[in-house]
């Protein structure tokens, strides 16, 4: 695989558009054990990132991608600002300075962004957030000759669901205790999302 | 003489402002400066608000972070890593209305950050 800057756009305009055809869904998934404010604040985040790449003109992933932890950061109110902003200029970081993206540095990027997340969030797999997606994405994509975005959705989709039965001991939903139990994180949610994004951007071919 | 600063970050911008009134009953000279709401007044945080509000509280002496629930911390984080030049830390699990008072009634008596922060912990971190 090659993850070029065109590709890159293409990953946060499939983001966006998922984003905003699940808007809804993911309101009521955070309504269930959090504030509520997920599928707007993610909707409008998204939007957000895609009028700044629409302005901008890119030479390298790591630029288009410190754009987008940057618009998130200042235009997402609730803490997906701050965790999506520290993954992407994770993700940034990992990719500077490189002209060719390859399979091996979006694994570590990927990696880079979870240990972000996880120092972030100071939350571990288990605790019913969005680690609970971005680990097993990791380990996979580390493990991988060649990309399978098959692959790659099916292992999100499943931790994704695996956070239903968790209860959560990290975020707003910590509140809950036991209650939150039975609901599936939003976090986990977008994450899956976003994964489900880059897999089809992917899928297109170089 | 300069006085440690104060930086107020709410999910609620009345909750911030409400706050900033309480406290300037008892230390007037103290620099406080609020971050509530995100940028377009609803409830949440906004990493934008909290860097100007450090630009605005931080004196030469430094500053003290004040959050009400954990999104706020994360971008109160973020916000301070920002100026690794400034002295500014954040007061972790403190309540945020006593913190802010006991805090300011501190920093009036031209206590330090380090002060400040070990004052906090002995008064307000009780063990669990």
């Amino acid at each position: 695989m090659r993850l070029t800057v065109e590709k890159t756009i293409n990953w946060m305009e499939r983001m966006n558009e998922i984003i905003a055809e699940q808007k809804e869904f993911l309101t009521d998934l955070d309504q269930a054990i959090g504030d509520g404010d997920h599928g707007i604040n993610m909707a409008r985040g998204f939007q957000e990132v895609i009028k700044k790449l629409h302005m901008t003109n890119y030479s390298t992933v790591s630029d288009v991608l410190r754009d987008v932890a940057m618009t998130i950061m200042s235009k997402v109110g609730g803490a997906s600002g701050p965790l999506y902003g520290t993954a992407f200029l994770k993700m940034s970081l990992a990719l500077k300075g490189k002209e060719e993206v390859t399979l091996s540095d979006v694994a570590k990027a990927i990696t880079e962004a979870l240990n972000g997340l996880i120092q972030r969030g100071k939350a571990k797999p288990g605790d019913k957030t969005m680690i609970d997606v971005w680990d097993p994405v990791a380990n996979y994509i580390n493990e991988l000759k060649s990309f399978d975005p098959d692959g790659i959705v099916q292992i999100a989709r499943e931790a994704m669901e695996k956070t239903k039965d968790l209860q959560a001991s990290k975020g707003r939903a910590a509140y809950l205790k036991e209650r939150s139990v039975g609901h599936i994180d939003p976090g986990a949610t977008s994450s899956y999302y976003l994964f489900l994004a880059l897999s089809d951007v992917m899928k297109e071919g170089d | 003489m300069a006085k440690v600063g104060i930086v107020l970050v709410s999910h609620s911008e009345k909750v911030a402002n409400g706050i900033k009134e309480i406290i300037m009953e008892v230390a007037q000279e103290v620099p406080v400066a609020t971050a509530g709401g995100t940028d377009s007044g609803e409830i949440g945080t906004s990493f934008v608000k909290i860097v100007a509000a450090i630009e605005e509280a931080c004196t030469d002496k430094g500053a003290i972070i004040f959050y009400d629930l954990g999104s706020a911390m994360m971008n109160a984080e973020m916000a301070v890593e920002q100026f690794p030049e400034k002295n500014v830390r954040i007061a972790e699990h403190i309540a945020i209305l006593e913190g802010t008072y006991f805090a300011a009634v501190e920093s009036s008596m031209n206590k330090d950050v380090e002060e400040i922060l070990s004052a906090l912990k002995n008064s307000f971190q009780h063990s669990k």
